[in-house]
């Protein structure tokens, strides 16, 4: 469990880092956290000749609101959302330090990053659910310059992304806040990858609900907006029976594939258990959301 | 001086390891150390066709690549603890494959280098090319062609006791595959002394003598050569510190290079090659009358021992047979056990070896007698214990070389005593409410027995040092126990003093050669009474001597305080420091050719055991929507005869049930279709945290001193895990409204599985969950 050699770089700015990955060819990584990269080459499973570090450039570890955008550098560590009381996140964000929690252990949220998270594209990321359930934007400094490309097209399937081997992503923007949002997982223990894990998010406008989104993680090999359970949700009443009737559709609707984590049919089960209660969750916790967020 | 024995005095190994300065294995470090690094078959199962060390050696900083083709002979690492007298000669691991290979993870060579990395690069580019062939994962599929052992344990008249029961009940039950995850993996340090040709063997801390017999022989040294030196570690639970294939690479390694080589297991490694642990399934049935009395009870136990047989043999199956009937009456009794091989990595002991797979698989078979009976499961239990008028309770047959006598107790009371704390505590009533809200709640017990102080000798040494100090050689290791401090209390009363005054060093063949280790809850019974009868011998010498110095009988001498004294003075005193100038060389207080200094050597020898015995009581919840199941609160109670350091006892008690509960309900080693391994990882094989376990409650007793040792004391190493598995299957169950569960651990697929059963209706499961198929539906 020690890395094979690789080179080491430290950049200081966006530019560099493009600068230093062309350079540096196919073979060249950035390393932001170290959480998810570093363990991997201990395993020996990630050989990256080079790494170029990019936890020097401070100009990337930003939180800053724009309108309905809440854009967030890449550099931003988990633990300074999860801890985020700001109004700039709370007003349509709030879901966001409410589900950083659930990221691993302590330690690892006070070192992975937001920026890493979204470019690793593990199903069961935290981050990349929400990518998808706000409509998150990523913006991405390459060859070219900058270039914006909506969640939607940005992951291509477990642990990969459009992303080229040059790019550096620079910023996550989140879009369409909503009142309403919960995220809830289940794993064996607490800090454990979620074995499935569902977000919602949704406004209630005149006891309707409306702008509805439902994700989910760790079924596929991407976070899965499920649009038939959203269909369903939207204009139905917030209660009970539209959460249930929602889960149900949802897990159909999903193709897990079995693993040592149980069969497709516990999946499913999971999947409907979780939507429900992430619905119920972000129906009840809408003002009191700071009070159940409160430090530990 | 207040009595040590008996109190909750700190830790003494604690200030170093907390401070920092504990050494461990990769601690001992050496000029021109070399690291090793073993090269694993990536295969399961498969002939080796050659193996490639070129470009291994053509790497700058690589020293050394070695195969099997390099050892001096078909070298196996024997068998420590030999039982039921079957031959197991060609089931030994070899120190590396020469032919075959048999698990993922079996050593095929090893490539030593200048620093860990380089060694670690080197290790990539050894190509093994492996023919590979037909493999075995299930362990029923081996029974036809790799049975190494099938033999029976029991007594009494089983065929007719089956004939005249009222009702029999059957169950098959499972345990899955897992073992200790000891913090720190094994780590070895071989400092070579060309020269002299000897050499001091750090980092394997358990049962060192032993274990330099065996590397003495094999390397065909003259075993006053190696001093094996027992350092700080970080747990052992039985699999660390046992004779492996590294425990002769290392030293071959720094005698073949006249240098200092080093290994440190990494944690991926660790997982395949620590002794792996408990896979069994079990047939069980028992035979009643119409009053719910145990007549006769039958075992078919098959067990996976994995690719090889290592140093414990089958004391794992011997052991799951002879405690298999537990605390209760059981007046006939067969077990029969079959031992098989397969492609997965070789087992060993585990923490309550055959005693957490046993009682586990007995107490379910109560859980569901008791259902069939239309009797209590607490009351099935207390009809059925043996009462303390019954003991000590002869079974005929033997485990481990010894006869089993059940000593002293009271299981019954024991049994109600955890009862009525728990109602006490209200978990009773945490049930019921928890039911009327609709949450699923469940309630578990379970009774069982235990065994420690195995014999049949242990040796201590006391001396006394030149400032008045007390110092100990024991035989028994510190594996993280704290088994320095409970020596030091009994040494210390042997001198009427704090245990602050007595040092204690373990596990070094040079100043302990004949240590028989820690292992089996034996070291505070053996090392014990040992350290407690050399005290004897020098407080007697002490008092031999102060009588000269003091002119007074040895009969009115007393040792206290520092000191030996008239009874009865303060200031008709000599200070031990002064007693140990009068041993010196040329004092006038010897005798002519009378030996200098004041030190002892005693052995202490038992025949029979001690048995412990306990009780767990644990209330789950089973959250329907996940599977998942939360352990809320969790009870032990223990007769541990003389708790030593009362503490320390609870610690091993608490530290017991939450490895039990990580083999309840978290870990397991899984293994895909083709022998290769699933969870070599943190993230696949689940210990629990902090965050899964509980707070236990303990209630611990000292009402049954054992009568086989003069300290009174029972083991308590084993006694918080041997029950977990039964205590929290039986909870999960009650939380089901099932009437007994069938395999552990329960994970959540499964349970969620299993209450859809009990939803139709279906009280007992119908299979169990094959665990080496990944299912797809
Ligand atoms: C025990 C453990 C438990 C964990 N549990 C969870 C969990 O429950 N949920 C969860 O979401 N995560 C979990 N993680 C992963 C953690 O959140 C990581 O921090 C995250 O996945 C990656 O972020 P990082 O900054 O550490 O990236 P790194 O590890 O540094 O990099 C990861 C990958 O992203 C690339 N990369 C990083 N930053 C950029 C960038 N700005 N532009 C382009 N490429 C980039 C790297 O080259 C690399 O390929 C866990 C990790 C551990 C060790």
């Amino acid at each position: 469990m020690k890395p094979a050699p690789f080179e080491y770089y430290r950049a200081y700015a966006p530019a560099e880092v493009v600068e230093l990955l062309t350079g540096l060819g196919d073979e060249a990584k950035v390393l932001a956290g170290g959480q998810s990269l570093v363990p991997m080459m201990n395993f020996r499973l990630a050989h990256p000749a080079a790494l170029v570090d990019i936890n020097a450039i401070a100009e990337l570890d930003y939180v800053r609101r724009e309108g309905d955008s809440l854009r967030i550098g890449a550099l931003t560590r988990h633990r300074t959302l999860e801890l985020s009381r700001a109004p700039e996140v709370q007003d349509g964000f709030s879901l966001l330090p409410r589900a950083a929690r659930w990221i691993g252990h302590y330690p690892i949220r006070s070192r992975g990053t937001v920026g890493g998270s979204i470019a690793h594209a593990d199903p069961a990321a935290e981050w990349c659910l929400l990518a998808r359930l706000y409509d998150a934007d990523v913006v991405v400094l390459g060859g070219q310059g900058t270039r914006v490309v909506p969640s939607a097209d940005w992951f291509t399937g477990f642990l990969s992304t459009v992303a080229a081997t040059n790019d550096v992503v620079t910023e996550v923007r989140f879009n369409r806040p909503r009142a309403f949002g919960a995220l809830t997982e289940y794993a064996r223990r607490r800090g454990d990858f979620a074995i499935a894990a569902a977000a919602v998010a949704f406004d209630v406008v005149d006891g309707r609900c409306r702008d509805v989104s439902i994700v989910l993680g760790a079924v596929a090999g991407e976070p899965l907006r499920v649009t038939e359970a959203e269909a369903l949700v939207e204009g139905a009443e917030p209660a009970a029976p539209t959460w249930a009737a929602a889960a149900r559709i949802a897990a159909a609707a999903i193709r897990p594939n079995a693993d040592t984590y149980g069969g497709e049919r516990y999946r499913r089960h999971l999947v409907d258990t979780l939507i429900q209660r992430a619905f119920a969750e972000a129906f009840a916790s809408d003002a009191s959301v700071s009070a159940a967020s409160g430090i530990r | 001086m207040i009595e040590q024995v008996g109190q909750s005095i700190p830790r003494k190994e604690d200030h170093r390891l907390l401070t920092g300065q504990g050494t461990f294995g990769a601690d001992a470090q050496f000029p021109r150390m070399l690291r090793a690094r073993v090269v694993r078959s990536p295969v399961a199962h498969g002939r080796i066709a050659g193996i490639d060390t070129t470009a291994a050696r053509a790497l700058p900083g690589v020293v050394d690549v070695v195969t099997a083709a390099d050892l001096p002979s078909d070298l196996r690492i024997p068998v420590r603890i030999k039982v039921q007298d079957i031959d197991l000669d060609d089931h030994l691991q070899p120190v590396l494959a020469r032919t075959d290979v048999r698990y993922v993870g079996e050593p095929v060579a090893v490539v030593v280098a200048e620093d860990a990395y380089v060694a670690e690069d080197a290790a990539q580019l050894v190509v093994v090319d492996i023919d590979e062939e037909n493999i075995i994962i299930d362990m029923d599929d081996a029974l036809d062609q790799h049975t190494i052992a099938d033999f029976h344990l029991g007594f009494g008249d089983v065929e007719s006791a089956f004939t005249a029961a009222k009702h029999v009940v059957a169950l098959d039950f499972s345990v899955g595959r897992h073992s200790a995850i000891p913090m720190e993996t094994r780590a070895l340090t071989v400092d070579y002394a060309a020269g002299t040709d000897s050499m001091e063997v750090y980092g394997a801390t358990k049962v060192p003598v032993f274990n330099r017999r065996v590397l003495a022989g094999m390397l065909q040294m003259d075993e006053s050569a190696i001093r094996m030196r027992a350092v700080d570690t970080g747990g052992a639970f039985g699999v660390r510190g046992e004779f492996y294939p590294e425990d002769f690479l290392v030293p071959w390694l720094a005698r073949r290079l006249r240098r200092a080589v080093a290994w440190v297991e990494d944690r991926a490694e660790h997982f395949v090659a620590i002794n792996h642990s408990r896979e069994q399934r079990h047939h069980l049935e028992v035979a009643f009358d119409d009053e719910g009395i145990i007549l006769g009870l039958r075992a078919d136990v098959r067990h996976d021992n994995g690719a090889y047989v290592r140093t414990h043999g089958i004391i794992v199956p011997e052991l799951t047979l002879a405690m298999l009937p537990g605390p209760y009456r059981v007046p006939a009794y067969d077990g029969r056990v079959r031992v098989v091989l397969t492609n997965k990595t070789p087992c060993g002991t585990y923490r309550a070896p055959g005693r957490f797979e046993g009682t586990a698989a007995r107490e379910q078979l109560l859980d569901l007698a008791a259902a069939t009976l239309g009797i209590g499961r607490v009351e099935i239990r207390r009809k059925n214990l043996l009462t303390s008028a019954e003991l000590p309770h002869a079974r005929a047959m033997s485990t481990l070389g010894t006869d089993i006598v059940l000593d002293s107790g009271d299981y019954v009371g024991l049994f109600d005593r955890a009862l009525a704390r728990v109602d006490e505590l209200g978990w009773n009533d945490l049930r019921e409410r928890g039911r009327a809200e609709g949450r699923r709640l469940g309630l578990g017990v379970c009774a069982f027995l235990e065994k420690s102080g195995l014999g049949p000798h242990e040796t201590a040494d006391v001396q006394i040092t030149n400032t008045g100090r007390i110092r100990v050689h024991s035989g028994g290791t510190s594996l993280g126990q704290g088994i320095e401090t409970v020596l030091a209390q009994i040494a210390a009363d042997q001198f009427g003093v704090s245990a602050d005054l007595v040092d204690v060093v373990n596990g070094d063949t040079l100043l302990q050669p004949y240590g028989a280790g820690s292992w089996a809850s034996r070291s505070t019974v053996l090392s014990g009474n040992a350290v407690r009868g050399a005290g004897r011998e020098v407080a007697d010498r002490l008092r031999d001597l102060g009588s000269q110095m003091l002119e007074s009988a040895p009969e009115d001498l007393e040792v206290a305080d520092g000191v030996v004294r008239v009874r009865g003075t303060t200031t008709n005193a000599v200070s031990l420091a002064q007693v140990w100038q009068a041993a010196q060389p040329g004092s006038r207080w010897l005798r002519p050719d009378e030996p200098a200094g004041l030190a002892a050597r005693h052995r202490f020898s038992v025949d029979h055991m001690t048995y412990p015995y306990g009780v767990h009581v644990g209330l789950v919840e089973v959250d329907p929507g996940t599977g998942g199941v939360t352990v809320l609160r969790y009870l032990i109670a223990y007769e541990v005869g003389r708790a030593v350091n009362p503490a320390l006892v609870e610690g091993q008690l608490r530290g017991g049930m939450s490895q039990g509960l990580g083999g309840a309900l978290l870990e397991q080693f899984r293994y895909d279709q083709s022998g290769q391994p699933q969870t070599t990882t943190f993230i696949d094989y689940l210990m629990p945290t902090a965050s899964e376990v509980p707070v236990v409650e303990v209630v611990l007793r000292e009402d049954a001193p054992a009568t086989t040792n003069p300290i009174g004391a029972r083991g308590a190493g084993e006694g918080g895990l041997t029950g977990t598995g039964a205590a929290l299957a039986s909870a999960v169950s009650d939380a089901l409204g099932l009437t007994s569960m069938d395999a552990l651990p329960m994970d959540p697929a499964f349970l969620v599985q299993a209450l859809a059963t009990a939803a139709n209706g279906v009280e007992r499961l119908a299979s169990q969950v094959n665990h080496y198929e990944v299912v797809c539906e």
